[in-house]
C-alpha cells in the first residue's frame, strides 16, 4: 500500500486492545507512524480517535497489546524514564490546555523552566523566537490565556508544544473551533513548520479540507481497528460504507475534486 | 541516560566547544536533549566565553542543533552572525532567522427494591473503602514527596505555597475572628445565668479557657476552613480538570502531587495553628465583654486568670489538633478535586462531597484526639 518501508517506526501500536467498562473500543488495533510523516486518523465519532491518542501519549493505559514510542513501550517504562521520553514530543490538545494561570509568555517557558537548568535570560530569546515564529507579537506574550481569541490560543498551544523541539507533535483537533480562514492559516503554520523543523505528526482530525493540505497518510478508524492506512488515494480505493460517507459525501467531493479518480467521481453510484 | 534521550548517540572524546589557535571547533549535539542536563549550559557558555571579536568558528561538526542551542550560540556571538564561520547551509538558515527577529525589550513577563437497596448499600461501602484508599495513598505520596521536598528545598514550589498560605490563612481571618468572637459571647452569657445560680460566677474564666482553647477554638477554625479553603481547593483541581490543565501537567511529567497536593497541604498544616490561635484569643476577648456585663467580671481580673485556667497542655492540644486538622482538610479537598470529571456537574458535587466529607473527617479525627488525650490537661 504505501512505499518499502525501511525506517524503523516512531509510533509503532501493535494488537491494541481498549475498552471502557463493557464497551470495547479498539480490538487488535495496528498502527504504524514513520518518521517525517504527517499522519492523519479520521474515523466517525466514538471511533476512539482520541481514546488513541490519550493512550500513544501515556494519558492511559490500554487494556491490551502494545504501544512503543521511539522503540520504547510507555507503558512499562518507569514513570522518571517515561518523564524523560516524553520530553521529545510535544502535544497540541483540542482546546489548547494553556495554563490559565500563567501568562502567554509563561506558558511557552514552562516546558524550559521545568528542565531547571536553562538559564532565565535564554529561555527568554527561545520563547520570544517562538512566539515569532508561530506569528505572535511580544505584546502578545503578556496577555493571559482568557484573553485570547481561539486562533491565538492555538498558536500560543502550539508555541508551547514546540518549546522543547520535539521529534514527534500531537494534534488533536488542530482546526476545531476555527473559522475557515484561521483554519487555513493555522494549517500553513503546521505545514511551514514542518518543513523547518522536520517533526514527525500524528493529528486527529474531522476537517477534511486540514487532512488533504496536510496529511501524508491518512488511517482510517472503524469497526475497532484501522481498516485503511496509506496516503489519500489509496485509502479511497478501498470499499467501505464509512469511506464512501465520509470522503464521498458533499463536502468531499467538492474538498476532493482535484484529486479524485475519474470513475469514482462520475462512474456508478 | 543521554543515549536515552537522544536519538543520535553523541560524539565520544570530543568537546563539544574546543578552541585552538584562533578557531573554535563546535561539534556534538546541540539539542535540548543534551543541553537539560545539568550544567552543560553554563560549562559551554564558559568555555565560549575566550571567543574573541576574530576568532574563526567552525560549525560543521554539529550533529544535532535545536532553537535552544541555537540561542545559546546567539547570546555567546552578542547576537550576531560571527564574520569567520564554517557552518552548514541548514544551521545557516536558523541562524539567519534568529537574525531576522527583532531584539524587543522582552517583558518578564429495574430490580426488586429489597435487592436494589441491598446492592445500593453495598455500592456505597465500596465506594466509601475506595475513597479510604486513595487517601491513605495521597498520603504516603505526600509523604514521599515531602522527602524531595526536604532534600531539595530550592526546587521546593514555594510560590505556591507562600499564595496557599495567604489565601488560606490571611484571608480568613476575618471570618474566625467574627464567628469565634460571637460564639464566644454566646457560651459567655449561656453559662453565665448557671453558674450565677450555683454562686460560681468566678470558674467563668476555667470554664471558658478550657473549653475555647481546647475544644471549640481548633474545631470552629476547622470547619470555617473547611467550608472556605477546601471547597476553593476542590473546585480549583476541578476546574483543572475540566480545562485539561492536569492533563497538560503531566503530559509536561509535572508531579500533580507535587505540585498541586504539597503546597497546600504544607500551607494549610501552617496555617491551620495560627487561624486556631486567633480564633481562641477572639472567642475569649467575646467571652469577656460578656461576663463583664452579666457577671460584673472585670475584664482585668479576667485577663489575669487566664494563665491559671488554662494549662500548658490544654493550649499545645489546641495547636496539635490545627494542624491535624489542615492536614485533614487538604488532603480531603485535594482528593475530591481530583476526582471531578471534566464537566461542571461532576465539579459542583465533588465540592459538596468535599466539604462535607472533610468537615466529617475533621470531626471524626477531633474525637481521637479527645479518646487518646482524655486524661492530659484537664
Amino acid at each position: 500500500m504505501t512505499d518499502a518501508v525501511t525506517l524503523a517506526p516512531i509510533v509503532a501500536v501493535k494488537d491494541l486492545r481498549t475498552a471502557f467498562g463493557d464497551n470495547v473500543v479498539h480490538d487488535n488495533l495496528n498502527l504504524s507512524v514513520q518518521p517525517g510523516e504527517i499522519l492523519s486518523l479520521v474515523g466517525g465519532s466514538g471511533s476512539g480517535k482520541t481514546a488513541l491518542l490519550r493512550q500513544i501519549i501515556g494519558l492511559s493505559e490500554p487494556a491490551a497489546g502494545s504501544i512503543e514510542v521511539f522503540g520504547r513501550n510507555l507503558h512499562r517504562l518507569s514513570p522518571i524514564r517515561r518523564r524523560l521520553l516524553s520530553r521529545r514530543w510535544g502535544v497540541l490538545f483540542q482546546a489548547g490546555a494553556l495554563f490559565s494561570a500563567l501568562t502567554v509568555f509563561d506558558n511557552i517557558a514552562l516546558p524550559m523552566r521545568e528542565l531547571r537548568t536553562v538559564p532565565e535570560r535564554l529561555v527568554r530569546d527561545v520563547v520570544l523566537s517562538r512566539l515569532a515564529m508561530v506569528g505572535l507579537t511580544a505584546q502578545d506574550g503578556r496577555k493571559r490565556p482568557s484573553d485570547l481569541s481561539g486562533g491565538m490560543v492555538k498558536r500560543v498551544a502550539l508555541a508551547r508544544a514546540l518549546a522543547l523541539d520535539p521529534e514527534l507533535l500531537f494534534l488533536d483537533e488542530p482546526t476545531a473551533g476555527l473559522d475557515p480562514e484561521r483554519s487555513d492559516e493555522f494549517v500553513a503554520l503546521v505545514r511551514d513548520l514542518h518543513d523547518q523543523l522536520k517533526f514527525t505528526v500524528v493529528m486527529v482530525t474531522h476537517d477534511l479540507d486540514t487532512l488533504l493540505a496536510l496529511s501524508s497518510k491518512v488511517a482510517v478508524l472503524a469497526q475497532k481497528r484501522v481498516i485503511a492506512s496509506g496516503s489519500v488515494q489509496d485509502v479511497l480505493r478501498v470499499d467501505h460504507p464509512f469511506i464512501k460517507t465520509f470522503f464521498l459525501g458533499e463536502r468531499g467531493r467538492r474538498a476532493l475534486a482535484p484529486l479524485m479518480p475519474e470513475e469514482l467521481l462520475h462512474g456508478k453510484s | 541516560m543521554d543515549a536515552f534521550l537522544s536519538s543520535s548517540p553523541p560524539v565520544a572524546g570530543s568537546d563539544p566547544v574546543r578552541f585552538s589557535g584562533e578557531s573554535c571547533r563546535i561539534s556534538g549535539d546541540w539539542s535540548v536533549q543534551t543541553l537539560a542536563s545539568q550544567g552543560v549550559i553554563a560549562e559551554r557558555e564558559q568555555a565560549m566565553a575566550r571567543a574573541q571579536p576574530h576568532t574563526r568558528w567552525d560549525l560543521s561538526h554539529i550533529s544535532r542543533l535545536d532553537t535552544l542551542g541555537a540561542h545559546l550560540l546567539w547570546q555567546a556571538w552578542q547576537r550576531r552572525l560571527p564574520d569567520h564561520i564554517r557552518i552548514k547551509d541548514e544551521h545557516r538558515l536558523v541562524f539567519e532567522k534568529l537574525a531576522e527577529q527583532s531584539d524587543e525589550p522582552p517583558e518578564p513577563a429495574a430490580e426488586n427494591r429489597l435487592t436494589a437497596a441491598v446492592i445500593g448499600l453495598g455500592e456505597r461501602v465500596l465506594r466509601g473503602a475506595r475513597h479510604g484508599g486513595a487517601l491513605v495513598v495521597m498520603l504516603g505520596q505526600l509523604v514521599i514527596d515531602l522527602g524531595g521536598f526536604i532534600r531539595h528545598p530550592l526546587r521546593g514550589p514555594w510560590r505556591e505555597i507562600s499564595a496557599q498560605i495567604y489565601r488560606t490563612g490571611a484571608q480568613a481571618l476575618g471570618i474566625t475572628a467574627l464567628v469565634g468572637f460571637l460564639i464566644g459571647i454566646v457560651l459567655s452569657y449561656l453559662s453565665a445565668s448557671q453558674l450565677q445560680t450555683f454562686g460560681a460566677d468566678r470558674f467563668i474564666v476555667r470554664l471558658l479557657g478550657v473549653s475555647i482553647t481546647r475544644e471549640l477554638g481548633p474545631l470552629l477554625a476547622a470547619i470555617l476552613v473547611a467550608g472556605r479553603s477546601g471547597s476553593a481547593i476542590t473546585a480549583q483541581l476541578g476546574v483543572m480538570r475540566v480545562t485539561q490543565e492536569l492533563d497538560a501537567m503531566r503530559v509536561m511529567g509535572m508531579s500533580l502531587s507535587q505540585r498541586l497536593i504539597l503546597p497546600r497541604v504544607l500551607a494549610l498544616a501552617l496555617v491551620m495553628p495560627l487561624l486556631v490561635l486567633w480564633t481562641d484569643v477572639m472567642a475569649l476577648a467575646g467571652g469577656m465583654l460578656a461576663a463583664q456585663v452579666q457577671l460584673d467580671v472585670s475584664a482585668l481580673w479576667f485577663i489575669q486568670s487566664l494563665p491559671d485556667a488554662i494549662s500548658i497542655g490544654n493550649y499545645f492540644i489546641g495547636l496539635a489538633k490545627g494542624v491535624a486538622f489542615g492536614i485533614t482538610i487538604a488532603l480531603v479537598a485535594c482528593h475530591f478535586g481530583l476526582l471531578i470529571e471534566p464537566n461542571t456537574d461532576s465539579l459542583g458535587r465533588g465540592t459538596t462531597s468535599s466539604v462535607v466529607t472533610a468537615i466529617t473527617a475533621v470531626i471524626l479525627v477531633n474525637a481521637l484526639f479527645a479518646i487518646s488525650l482524655s486524661g492530659v490537661g484537664l
